[in-house]
C-alpha cells in the first residue's frame, strides 16, 4: 500500500479541555501533535484558567468566544462539558479532524511501540472503506492484508471514508453499570485490525478517540442529546452515543464508510462508577428508546448532504420521537439549530 | 470463563464430529493429535475410491469415500459434488452430533503471539458457546469473551444476545485469496494476528470460507449444503461461498447469529493460482448477480425451519438466477435434493447410525 501523503494544513486536532492543567496530557501527545493545528476549546463550566504549554500551533476559544458566536439566551445548544468540543469542530475549517478526551494518552502497541494515534486515524480516513460486503480479513487496504475470495470485484474499490472510532486501552469506555460491578476490569486486549462497520448495522460510536472528513460529514457532529444530569465523566453522558447514530444514518445514506479499531489510546483512571451509579439514570433509558428509531430511519433521495440528512433525521425525530419526550423535542430543536449555525459561521 | 483448576473432560467430546474432506492423505492430523483425538471423525474421502487414505492410528473415525455416498444416498448422490471438497457437506448429513467443526487437511495448529499452539477446536467451540451479537455492533468486539464487555451506548435490552449458529475461524500463513489476487500477489503472507472474534452484523454478508469452520448442526446444519462443484461442474471454489451466502440469509432470518475471527490456523498449502482461475472465473462475474441477489432475498415469515427456509430459497434461485445460466437451475434441483437427504437421513426414525455403512477405525482399511 502507498505511504498516504496528506498536508499537515489539511489537519486539525480539537481538544476539549475539561480539566484545567493540560500540561502532561499534551507533553504526552507531543511527538504526535505538534505537527499539526491544534484547537483547544475549553469547557465553559471551568472556572479555573488553562495551562497549556508552549510549542503548539493553537487557538483556544473559551465562553466568551461561544458568546459571541450562539446567543445562550435564546438557544438551548450546550457546550457545557465534552460538548465543548463542538465549538471546535464548528470553528475548524480544516478537511480532517482528530479528537481525543484530555484523559487519555498514546498507548503502546503489542511490540511496545508509542501509537501515533493522529497517523492512524488519517490513514484510516484517506483508505477507502468498505461497508456494503464484510472482509474476513478486516481492513483490506492495510499493508499485507487484501480482499478475500469471495469478495465481490465491484465492490473493491470501496467508499470514501466519514469516520474514523478509536479504541481505549486501560480503561475501556464502559458505562457506569458495568464498570461499577466489574472496578478492576482493565482492556489489555490490542487488537490489532482496523474495520468498516457494515451499512445498516448501529454502534456505539464513542466520541473519546474519534476522527472524521470535516468536508463530508462535519455538520452531523453536533451537540444534541443532553442527559438532564450530564456530568464530567464519560459514563454520565451519552451525547456522543445519539450524535454517533445520526452519523451512521448519515454515512450509510451517503454512501460513506464509517471504521473501527485502530488507534487505541491509553485512558487514564478518573471518577468513581458506583457515585455515578448513585445519579439519576433516566436519560439512559430514554436511549433504549431510540435504538429502534435509528435503524429504521430512511433518507430521501433529495438528501446530498449531511447538512440535508441532519435536516431530515431531526424532523423525524420530532416526529416521531418527540411526542413522547420533550427531550427529543428539544434534540431535534438542537439539531435544526445546529445546521443553521453552520451554514452562518461558513458564510462569514 | 475462569478455568478450572483440575482437568476437565474435552469439551462437546460426545457432541461433536470433524469433518475432514481428503484427497490425498491425512497425515496433518498427527499435528492435530492433542486437540482432536478425544473426538469422533467423519472423513470424507474424494477422488478415486479404490485408492485407500490412511488414518493415524489411535483416531476414532467413520469414512466415507464416492462409492459409499452413492450407496447411501441412491440417486440422491447426485447433489453431492466430486472432485472438489465441497463434497465434506456429505459428512454433515450422516453426522448423528449437535455440532461440527470442518478442516481442510492442508491446515495446521497455528501459534499466538506469545508462542502458544492454538486449539482451533476449542475456541471455535467457545465461541459457539456463547452468544452472538448481530443487531448491534460492539466496538470491543465479542463481549462474551474474556476481559470484554459491551461498551457504553449498547443498548441494554440486547446484551443477552443470540444463539450461536456459525464459528467462521481465519488462516495465518497462506492466506484464502482468490486466483488473480494470488496471480499479483503470490507471496503475500497473512503474519497478522488479530486478536477478535465478532459478530457478523444482521443484514451483511461475507466470504465463508470453509477451511476452519464450526456450526451448530441442529441450528443450522440443513443450510450447510456446499452445491455443485468441481467434476462435471462449470465452477468451482465456491462451494462455501455459497453456503455461506445461504447460511447467512438463514441465520438473519432466524435470529441466529455468526461469528468470524478467532481461531487461527496455519494454511500450509498454496493451491495454483492458474487451476484455480479456471475454476473460480466464472464465479467470479456470476458473484455480481449472486450477491445482489441474495443482498436483497427476504424469505417469508413462515419459514419458520431451516428447511423451509432452504426449500425457499432453492426456488428463489430457480427463479431469479436460473435465467444468468441454466447451471443454477441444476443447482436449485440439488438444493431440493439435499433438503431431502437431510430429512430422509436426520428424520426422528432414523436411530441407526449410518456409521454402520462406512470402515471404522482401521480394521478394514487396506494399505497400497
Amino acid at each position: 500500500m502507498s505511504q498516504v501523503i496528506i498536508k499537515d494544513d489539511e489537519v486539525d486536532i480539537v481538544i476539549g479541555a475539561l480539566q484545567s492543567d493540560l500540561t502532561s496530557f499534551m507533553e504526552a501527545w507531543r511527538p504526535m501533535f505538534s505537527r499539526f493545528h491544534l484547537i483547544i476549546v475549553k469547557d465553559p463550566d471551568l472556572k479555573e484558567e488553562l495551562k497549556v504549554p508552549g510549542g503548539f500551533n493553537l487557538n483556544l476559544y473559551t465562553k466568551s468566544d461561544m458568546d459571541k458566536v450562539v446567543d445562550s439566551s435564546s438557544s438551548t445548544i450546550s457546550f457545557s462539558g465534552y460538548s465543548c468540543r463542538y465549538f471546535g469542530y464548528l470553528m475548524s475549517r480544516k478537511k480532517y479532524i482528530i479528537s481525543i478526551d484530555d484523559d487519555c494518552i498514546p498507548a503502546k502497541d503489542s511490540k511496545g511501540e508509542l501509537i501515533d494515534a493522529v497517523a492512524q486515524h488519517i490513514t484510516n480516513l484517506t483508505t477507502p472503506a468498505t461497508p456494503f460486503f464484510f472482509n474476513t480479513l478486516y481492513d483490506p487496504f492495510s499493508e499485507g492484508t487484501d480482499f478475500v475470495r469471495g469478495y465481490p470485484f465491484s465492490l473493491r474499490s470501496g467508499v470514501e471514508c466519514g469516520l474514523s472510532c478509536g479504541l481505549w486501552l486501560n480503561l475501556a469506555d464502559y458505562d457506569a453499570p458495568t464498570q461499577a460491578l466489574k472496578p478492576s476490569a482493565r482492556n489489555s486486549r490490542y487488537v490489532d485490525a482496523v474495520l468498516t462497520v457494515p451499512a445498516r448495522t448501529m454502534l456505539p460510536l464513542s466520541g473519546i478517540n474519534i476522527a472524521f472528513n470535516n468536508e463530508l460529514v462535519g455538520p452531523t457532529l453536533l451537540p444534541a442529546f443532553r442527559l438532564a444530569k450530564e456530568g464530567k465523566f464519560r459514563w454520565e453522558t451519552v451525547e456522543d452515543i445519539w450524535t454517533g447514530m445520526c452519523a451512521k444514518v448519515v454515512c450509510d445514506h451517503l454512501r460513506l464508510g464509517v471504521k473501527s479499531g485502530l488507534p487505541y489510546v491509553w485512558r487514564q483512571e478518573r471518577g468513581n462508577a458506583v457515585e455515578s451509579l448513585k445519579k439519576e439514570w433516566e436519560g439512559v433509558q430514554l436511549m433504549e428508546e431510540v435504538v429502534p428509531f435509528f435503524q429504521s430511519v430512511r433518507l430521501s433521495e433529495a438528501a446530498v448532504t449531511a447538512e440535508d440528512c441532519i435536516a431530515e433525521i431531526a424532523a423525524s425525530v420530532k416526529e416521531q420521537l418527540g411526542r413522547s419526550n420533550p427531550m427529543f423535542a428539544r434534540a431535534a430543536e438542537n439539531m435544526v439549530e445546529w445546521i443553521k449555525l453552520w451554514k452562518q459561521v461558513r458564510s462569514l | 470463563m475462569s478455568k478450572p483448576a483440575t482437568p476437565v473432560a474435552p469439551p462437546l467430546k460426545d457432541e461433536l464430529d470433524i469433518v475432514i474432506p481428503t484427497i490425498r492423505n491425512l497425515d496433518f492430523l498427527e499435528m492435530w493429535r492433542p486437540f482432536f483425538q478425544p473426538y469422533h471423525l467423519i472423513i470424507v474421502q474424494d477422488g478415486d475410491p479404490t485408492k485407500t487414505i490412511k488414518v493415524p492410528e489411535g483416531f476414532d473415525y467413520e469414512l466415507y469415500n464416492r462409492n459409499d455416498i452413492n450407496r447411501i444416498l441412491g440417486p440422491k448422490a447426485s447433489c453431492i459434488s466430486f472432485k472438489d471438497s465441497a463434497c465434506r457437506c456429505f459428512g454433515f448429513l450422516v453426522s448423528k452430533k449437535k455440532y461440527i467443526f470442518t478442516i481442510d487437511d492442508d491446515c495446521f495448529v497455528a501459534k499466538d503471539p506469545t508462542g502458544k499452539e492454538i486449539n482451533a477446536l476449542q475456541q471455535h467451540i467457545q465461541n459457539l458457546l456463547t452468544p452472538s451479537t448481530p443487531f448491534f455492533f460492539n466496538t470491543l468486539y465479542d463481549p462474551f469473551r474474556d476481559g470484554a464487555d459491551f461498551v457504553r451506548g449498547y443498548p441494554f435490552s440486547m446484551r443477552e444476545g443470540v444463539p450461536t449458529a456459525v464459528s467462521h475461524g481465519l488462516w495465518l500463513n497462506i492466506p484464502d485469496y482468490d486466483a488473480p489476487t494470488q496471480l499479483v500477489k503470490p507471496l503475500e503472507r497473512n503474519t497478522r494476528y488479530v486478536d477478535a472474534v465478532l459478530t457478523i452484523p444482521k443484514g451483511t454478508l461475507f466470504p465463508m470460507c470453509g477451511m476452519n469452520l464450526a456450526f451448530d448442526r441442529e441450528l443450522i446444519g440443513p443450510a450447510m449444503y456446499f452445491g455443485l462443484m468441481g467434476d462435471g461442474q462449470p465452477i468451482g471454489r465456491y462451494d462455501d461461498m455459497w453456503a455461506g451466502w445461504c447460511t447467512k440469509v438463514i441465520t438473519d432470518h432466524l435470529g441466529l447469529g455468526v461469528k468470524t475471527g478467532l481461531p487461527y490456523i496455519w494454511h500450509s498449502k498454496a493451491s495454483n493460482p492458474f487451476v484455480n482461475l479456471k475454476k473460480e472465473y466464472k464465479g467470479i462475474y456470476w458473484q455480481e448477480d449472486i450477491i445482489p441477489f441474495f443482498q436483497s432475498v427476504t424469505l417469508p415469515k413462515e419459514c419458520t425451519t431451516v428447511q423451509k427456509c432452504y426449500t425457499e430459497l432453492s426456488k428463489l434461485v430457480k427463479e431469479k438466477l436460473g435465467p444468468i445460466d441454466p447451471y443454477f437451475q441444476k443447482l436449485a434441483d440439488a438444493m431440493v435434493t439435499w433438503i431431502d437427504a437431510w430429512d430422509e437421513l436426520n428424520s426422528p426414525a432414523q436411530s441407526a447410525p449410518a456409521a454402520a455403512d462406512a470402515k471404522k477405525d482401521g480394521s478394514s482399511s487396506k494399505k497400497k
